[in-house]
C-alpha cells in the first residue's frame, strides 16, 4: 500500500509541480507586498503607491556609507524610466524599446533579455520609453510603445501571448507599467499629443482575452458626453499613461487620466471634457466606474492628472478616513476621499496663476493669462508623471517639483488627421523670443533663460496643505521618490544626483554623482540579508548598499 | 574687460551643449508644435535670403510655381505644422525634383518663418547684408574680437562664436546686438565667488549644479568650485557687452549679422 502510495505521488509529480511553480507570485502576495520589504512586486511597491518601504538596515546614522554595488547598463540610448520588480532575489527590469531583463539583484547579471521589435510605425509622443513590468504566478506582462500588451515566462524569458490593443500609426502607444488585480492585467494607453481617445483594458492574465475596456472621452451613449461639443470627443485625448492603485476592501482601482484633445486650444472643444485630467475610480472585474474627479476642466495647458493615485488610510479631521493624496501637475496638491471621490482639500504646492484657487468641491477658481503672458506652472507642470511618496512615519507626502516654472501657450486652430499630433497651438519659453529648450538634455533647464524655473523635493503637510519642508535643486526636479521606515528619503533629479534626505526635515545626508539624468523611481529590496537601494540614471540602473 | 567682452554670449558659448541643440534640440523644440506663435522679423528677412538663392529656381519669386503648391497662398500638399516643413526640406520629396537641403536649424527658422509669411512680407524692405564687410566690423570697429574667438582663434573670455548661425536663430543673433544684457543665456553670465580663504575668483559660468559650478576664470582657467565651500557666490547679472543699437546703423548691423550668421563652425 505504502508502494502504492509513493508511486501514484510519483505519477502525480510532474502534474502537480507546474502548479506549485505558477504559484511564485500569486495576487495574495502583491495585496499583501508591504510585508515583504525585501521585495518589489508590484510598479509603485504596493497597491496603495506610498513607495514607502520597511527596511530599515540603512538608516539616518549609516547612509553616509552607501556605496556602489554594481551598474547595469541598458542596451539603449532612450531614455531609463523602468521602475523594477524584485522577486525573491531576481529584478525585472525593461530597456528601450520594449526588452524585458532579468538580473541577479546581488550581481547585476543578467539571466536572459527578452527582445520585443515594436512596429516602426510607433509614434510615442516623448521618447520610445517604457517604465516596467508586472508580474503574476510565472509570468511577466508588458505594454510595448506599439500599443500591444505580451505575457512573457519569468524564468525564461519566452513569450507566452502576445495581444494588440489599438493601432500604433494612428498615434496609440504603451508606456506604462501594467498593474495586475486579482487574474486581470491592467494596462491604459498613451496618444494624448495625436487626438487619440483614451482607454483602460483589463486583460485575463492567463488567456490575454480582453475582460473589459473603459473608455475615458465618453461616447453619445455614455454619461459624461454632455461635457463635449458634438463630435470633438472622437478625438479627446484622456491618455492613460500611468500605472494605477488599488483598494481591495472597497474593490477599486484608481487611474489618472491625461489632457483633452487638442492639446492646448480649449476653443477647438468647449465643456469641460470629461474624463480628461481627471481620477476615476473603476471597478476591476467589470471595469464600471463608481466616481469620479476632475482636476482641471477645459484644460488648456496640458496639465495630465496621470500621477500615481497614493493611497492613505489616516485621520481626517478625527475621523479615521480613507484617503487618496494626489500632487497633481496642475500645481494643486488635492485630499480625497477615495471611497466616494469626494473632494476634502487642496492648496498650491508651486507658483499657480492659472487659478486663484479651489471652490468647495474642487473645481479651480481659473484666472487665465493675458495673451503672451506666461502661466505657471508650465507645461510640463509643477509635477509630473515621476512617483511621489507619502510615510506613514512622518505622515507627510513628497512631491518632486518643477518651481517658478512657467510657459507662455497659444492656441490655433488645428485640422485633425490620424495618426499626426494634434496639439493645437504652441508654446514658448517664458520670455517671448527666448529657446524653449522643451524636452531637451542638454543641460539644466534654467541654461536658457532663468525664468524657466528649478527643482525641489516638498514635503507637504497633507492635514493643513502646508509645506513642511523644502530640498531645493538647481535644474528641475524629474525623479521619483522612496522613504523608508528609518526616516531616509531618496530622490535624484535631471541634473544626475542621488540625494539620501532626511524625510522630517529635508537634510541632505548623502550624495552621488551618477551622470546621467535620473527619470525614474529608486526602489529598495533585501538579498541575503543585504538592503539595496537602486536607481536609473542616463542609461544605467545603478544599486548601492552599506559599506561591508 | 573691454567693450564686447560679452557680446553675444547670449547665444552662446555652450559649444558642446549647444552643438547637440543645434542637431536635435531646434527639431525637437518644433515637434509638437503645429505653427511658431510668432515669427520674427530678423527671422523672415533670412529666410527671405535663403529662399532667393535657394528656392526660387523651381518654386518662383512668389512660390507659386509648382502645380498644388503656392506659397503666398499657404497652399501646401503634404505640409501642415512647422515641423513638416522643416522635414520636408531636410528629407526631400522622393520622386520628385524636391531634393534634401542641408539646412541648419537658423536657417531652417528663416526659411519656415518666411515662407508662413510670405504673403505679407515685402521683400523690396529687405536689407541685405555683406557678411566682408561685416567680418570688418567685427574685428575693428565693433571690437567684438577682443571678447569673442571665431574658431579658436582670439580670447576666450566671451564664447566662441564659430558656429554661432548653426546655433542660434536670425532673430537672436539680432536681439542680442541690440540687447545683449536681456538676450544672455543665463549659462553664460559672469559669476563671483569667494572661497574660505577669502580668494577672490571671477569668470564665465560653463556649468552649474546644485552642489558645483563650473567655469573659465578671467585668466583663462577653467575652474570647477563646490559651492559648501565658498564663502561668497553670486551671478552677475550685468554684461560689459554694449548694445549696437545706437553705434551702428541698420545696414551696419545687416552686415555684421551677415558675418555671424555666416560662421557655421568647423566642418
Amino acid at each position: 500500500m505504502r508502494y502504492l502510495l509513493r508511486a501514484s505521488f510519483l505519477f502525480l509529480l510532474p502534474l502537480l509541480m507546474p502548479f506549485a511553480l505558477r504559484a511564485q507570485v500569486t495576487s495574495e502576495r502583491i495585496l499583501h507586498a508591504t510585508d515583504e520589504p525585501q521585495n518589489w512586486l508590484t510598479y509603485s511597491g504596493s497597491y496603495a503607491s506610498q513607495r514607502y518601504s520597511l527596511l530599515n538596515q540603512v538608516d539616518t546614522s549609516n547612509v553616509k556609507n552607501l556605496e556602489l554595488k554594481w551598474v547595469f547598463q541598458a542596451q539603449s540610448l532612450q531614455k531609463f524610466e523602468s521602475t523594477p520588480l524584485v522577486v525573491d532575489g531576481v529584478m525585472y527590469l525593461t530597456q528601450s524599446p520594449n526588452d524585458i531583463v532579468a538580473v541577479d539583484a546581488k550581481t547585476g547579471r543578467a539571466f536572459w533579455v527578452y527582445h520585443y521589435a515594436p512596429s516602426p510605425a510607433a509614434r510615442p509622443c516623448c521618447g520610445i520609453v517604457n517604465r516596467g513590468v508586472a508580474i503574476l504566478g510565472d509570468t511577466l506582462f508588458m505594454a510595448t510603445v506599439d500599443a500591444h500588451l505580451v505575457a512573457v515566462d519569468a524564468k525564461t524569458g519566452h513569450a507566452v501571448w502576445n495581444v494588440k490593443l489599438a493601432e500604433p500609426a494612428a498615434g496609440y502607444a504603451m508606456t506604462l507599467a501594467p498593474l495586475v488585480v486579482k487574474d486581470k492585467v491592467i494596462v491604459g494607453v498613451a496618444g494624448g499629443e495625436f487626438g487619440v481617445r483614451g482607454f483602460i483594458s483589463a486583460f485575463d492574465a492567463e488567456t490575454g482575452k480582453e475582460a473589459w475596456r473603459f473608455d475615458t472621452i465618453p461616447s453619445p451613449d455614455q454619461a459624461g458626453h454632455e461635457s463635449w461639443r458634438e463630435g470633438d470627443w472622437q478625438h479627446g485625448g484622456g491618455a492613460v499613461w500611468m500605472t494605477g492603485s488599488y483598494d481591495p476592501d472597497l474593490n477599486l482601482i484608481y487611474y489618472g487620466t491625461g489632457n483633452p484633445g487638442p492639446d492646448w486650444n480649449p476653443a477647438q472643444r468647449p465643456g469641460d471634457n470629461l474624463y480628461s485630467d481627471s481620477v476615476v475610480a473603476l471597478n476591476p472585474d467589470t471595469g464600471k466606474m463608481k466616481w469620479y474627479f476632475q482636476f482641471t476642466p477645459h484644460d488648456p495647458y496640458d496639465y495630465d492628472s496621470v500621477q500615481v493615485p497614493v493611497l492613505v488610510n489616516a485621520n481626517w479631521k478625527g475621523v479615521a478616513s480613507k484617503l487618496m493624496m494626489w500632487g497633481n501637475r496642475n500645481g494643486f496638491f488635492y485630499v480625497l476621499d477615495r471611497a466616494t471621490g469626494k473632494f476634502l482639500s487642496g492648496h498650491p504646492f508651486v507658483k499657480v496663476n492659472w487659478a486663484s484657487g479651489l471652490d468647495a468641491n474642487g473645481r479651480p477658481v481659473t484666472t487665465p493669462q493675458p495673451p503672451g503672458q506666461p502661466t505657471f506652472p508650465g507645461i510640463q507642470g509643477g509635477t509630473n508623471w515621476y512617483s511621489p511618496s507619502y510615510s506613514p512615519r512622518t505622515g507627510l507626502f513628497y512631491i518632486p517639483a518643477w518651481e517658478n516654472y512657467s510657459t507662455i501657450f497659444t492656441g490655433i486652430d488645428t485640422d485633425f488627421h490620424e495618426g499626426q499630433r494634434y496639439t493645437g497651438g504652441a508654446n514658448t519659453a517664458p520670455i517671448p523670443g527666448a529657446e524653449n529648450p522643451v524636452g531637451q538634455r542638454q543641460g539644466p533647464i534654467n541654461i536658457y533663460t532663468e525664468a524657466l524655473g528649478s527643482g525641489a523635493v516638498i514635503a507637504m503637510d497633507p492635514a493643513t496643505g502646508e509645506k513642511k519642508w523644502k530640498f531645493e535643486m538647481h535644474d528641475v526636479n524629474t525623479s521619483g521618490i522612496l522613504t523608508t521606515a528609518s526616516d531616509l528619503l531618496f530622490s535624484g533629479g535631471r541634473e544626475g544626483y542621488f540625494q539620501a534626505l532626511d524625510a522630517r526635515t529635508g537634510a541632505l545626508l548623502w550624495k552621488e554623482n551618477l551622470g546621467g539624468e535620473i527619470i525614474a523611481g529608486p526602489i529598495t529590496f533585501r538579498v541575503d540579508g543585504k538592503q539595496y537601494i537602486t536607481i536609473a540614471a542616463g542609461n544605467s540602473l545603478f544599486a548601492f548598499a552599506l559599506r561591508e | 574687460m573691454t567693450l564686447c567682452r560679452l557680446f553675444l554670449r547670449a547665444w552662446s558659448q555652450c559649444a558642446i551643449l549647444c552643438v547637440v541643440f543645434a542637431l536635435f534640440g531646434v527639431a525637437a523644440r518644433a515637434q509638437g508644435q503645429d505653427r511658431a506663435p510668432v515669427y520674427f522679423p530678423s527671422d523672415i528677412q533670412y529666410g527671405a535670403q535663403i529662399f532667393a538663392s535657394q528656392c526660387t529656381a523651381c518654386h518662383g519669386e512668389n512660390g507659386d510655381l509648382i502645380p498644388g503648391v503656392n506659397f503666398r497662398a499657404g497652399q501646401f500638399k503634404r505640409v501642415i505644422s512647422d515641423n513638416d516643413l522643416r522635414l520636408t526640406i531636410t528629407t526631400g520629396v522622393p520622386g520628385t525634383a524636391m531634393q534634401p537641403f542641408n539646412f541648419g536649424a537658423s536657417e531652417l527658422t528663416g526659411i519656415v518663418s518666411y515662407l508662413r509669411n510670405m504673403s505679407s512680407f515685402d521683400t523690396r524692405n529687405l536689407m541685405r547684408g555683406n557678411k566682408e564687410r561685416g567680418q570688418k566690423l567685427f574685428e575693428g570697429e565693433g571690437k567684438c574680437a577682443t571678447c569673442h574667438a571665431v574658431n579658436g582663434k582670439g580670447p576666450r573670455v566671451a564664447p566662441d562664436l564659430g558656429d554661432i548661425g548653426t546655433i542660434r536663430t536670425a532673430d537672436l543673433v539680432h536681439r542680442t546686438l541690440l540687447d545683449p544684457e536681456g538676450a544672455m543665456l543665463p549659462v553664460s553670465r559672469y559669476v563671483h565667488a569667494v572661497t574660505r580663504d577669502g580668494k577672490v575668483i571671477n569668470g564665465r559660468r560653463m556649468n552649474e549644479d546644485t552642489y558645483t559650478v563650473q567655469l573659465i576664470d578671467e585668466q583663462e582657467r577653467m575652474l570647477s568650485l563646490t559651492k559648501a565651500d565658498l564663502r561668497e557666490y553670486s551671478i552677475v547679472k550685468t554684461t560689459s557687452m554694449p548694445s549696437y543699437k545706437d553705434k551702428f546703423s541698420a545696414q551696419e548691423l545687416a552686415d555684421l549679422e551677415a558675418y555671424l550668421l555666416s560662421l557655421k563652425g568647423v566642418k
